[in-house]
């Protein structure tokens, strides 16, 4: 990562670029990670919906939205999405928490 | 230029001056000794002198956190208090200043509980000395109106961009009447003009949106603190052109320092705020004797100009400072440890000596002030006396 130097910095310590917090990388901070099983998936979205952070990738493109994966440069591992996952639907979770083998 | 000569009390000259500098916005809280002010003010803006947005807040962390709002939104923002109400401020106080935005502040120094006091000392700002705002400390109505003017050229000045607070001392000189000289307010807007909107950032400008204030960790928030160092550093410079302009405007030329019959001084009192009036009496009493005291008075204390003061006194037999605030456990009151730091490893530094005065309001007279210059006599003819001394208290 590179830094601003001091003399370039905004006046302030404001931050003057929306949505630059997608540059900070929070994926370290986890012990656990989400896994998702595609095949138990039943794309409810719940994850996507209860998910603290922006972490749960989504495919809007289509006719359904799916759920297409987790964005582990910001996942915390928090595991709230695995909480939320309905497993009843198929009988299998689609979301599994692993320890995070770094 | 033509000047009005008029009586008012230290709170009356300094309302008159921030009215004359049209603020956009006024956030206060009352507080003895600062209340007459504010009830000035919002005399001036009830009989429609003025067109300010008063915010009459709950508490004074409020008034300082809807200053803060106000100079973000890029307005010019005024406030004022007084001891306590300071120290209810202070987490914003800091705010304001981190965030460069140029509030101007009435600060009428009274003492910190407890026990609870109303009178002057320095205690409630030297507290803040270090919280990044510019600190002006004025010897009377005069000045403290003069500064309430200038103080918005120099906050608001794009190399500088910082806080302003306006020292005076409650009572003493917040409460007393003086004959003082004042600009018309069409002269005094010549002088100060509107708030520049072209520099720093507001919080209205929605094409360019900004986030103020965010989380600001181990990565940055050191190099944020190294630039508000910076423009500490440049404000002196700033501080100069202001004065030399506004002396060339009224005849009333200031410095960061004042020096009183210094040039062939051997005893020198430092001094700040309206004590320094009492010590010049002491000092023309003793001239008349032929003893060669004088007095050095500080006027700004935050950018310290420590060249100006090191130079004033180098060479000196015996320099006595006047501090009327008590930093407990510490060596000596601030204005002792910065003046002494000044003084470091120059090889013609005089001994320094700290007389800790006034606290609670208790009266400094001239008989306090003379004790004061017989005992740096005695240090200029080789007497020990300890570092840390006290004026007008029972032992």
């Amino acid at each position: 990562m590179s830094y601003i130097p001091t003399r370039e910095l905004a006046e302030g310590g404001i931050i003057t670029r929306a949505g630059n917090s997608v540059e900070y990388k929070t994926g370290d901070w986890r012990t656990e990670k989400p896994v998702w099983v595609e095949e138990n998936c039943i794309h409810c979205l719940f994850c996507w919906i209860y998910c603290p952070d922006d972490a749960v990738l989504i495919d809007t493109s289509g006719e359904k939205t799916r759920m297409t994966g987790f964005n582990y440069d910001h996942c915390k591992g928090c595991g709230i999405c695995a909480h939320h996952c309905p497993p009843a639907a198929k009988g299998k979770a689609a979301i599994v928490m692993v320890r995070d083998e770094k | 230029m033509e000047q009005r000569y008029v009586g008012l009390t230290g709170n009356e000259a300094v309302a008159t001056a921030f009215k004359q500098a049209r603020p956009h916005v006024a956030s206060a809280f009352p507080i003895t000794p600062q209340t007459e002010m504010m009830h000035k003010y919002a005399e001036f803006v009830a009989n429609g002198e003025v067109d300010t947005e008063m915010i009459l807040v709950e508490s004074e962390h409020s008034a300082m956190s809807a200053a803060v709002g106000a100079a973000a939104a890029g307005a010019r923002t005024m406030t004022a208090t007084s001891s306590a109400g300071f120290a209810l401020m202070w987490e914003v106080v800091y705010i304001a200043a981190s965030l460069r935005l140029p509030i101007g502040m009435a600060m009428v120094n009274r003492a910190l509980s407890g026990n609870i006091n109303i009178h002057c000392d320095h205690s409630d700002a030297m507290g803040g000395r270090d919280s990044g705002w510019i600190q002006f400390y004025c010897e009377n109505a005069q000045e403290a109106y003069d500064h309430g003017l200038m103080c918005w050229r120099i906050g608001e000045h794009p190399d500088v961009r910082l806080p302003v607070m306006v020292n005076y001392d409650g009572f003493i000189i917040s409460h007393t009447a003086e004959s003082l000289h004042i600009l018309d307010d069409d002269d005094a807007w010549r002088f100060v003009g509107p708030k520049r909107q072209d520099v720093g950032y507001t919080l209205l400008d929605v094409e360019n949106p900004v986030t103020v204030g965010p989380l600001d960790l181990t990565d940055y928030y050191f190099e944020h603190k190294v630039a508000e160092m910076a423009a500490h550093e440049r404000a002196p410079r700033v501080i100069d052109a202001v004065y030399r302009e506004y002396g060339e405007l009224t005849g009333r030329v200031y410095a960061p320092v004042e020096r009183y019959r210094l040039d062939d001084a051997e005893l020198v009192i430092v001094v700040l705020g309206s004590t320094a009036g009492t010590a010049k009496e002491v000092v023309d009493a003793y001239r008349e004797q032929g003893v060669k005291v004088g007095l050095l008075k500080i006027r700004l204390f935050r950018p310290f100009p420590a060249e100006a003061v090191a130079a004033a006194l180098a060479g000196r037999k015996a320099v006595g400072v006047m501090d009327r605030s008590a930093s407990f456990g510490g060596l000596g009151g601030p204005v002792f440890t910065e003046v002494r730091s000044a003084l470091y490893r120059r090889p013609d530094a005089p001994p320094v000596h700290d007389w800790i005065y006034g606290l609670g309001g208790r009266d400094c007279d001239t008989t306090q002030i003379a004790s004061l210059i017989d005992q740096l006599r005695d240090v200029a003819a080789g007497k020990e006396l300890d570092t840390v001394n006290l004026l007008g208290v029972r032992l």
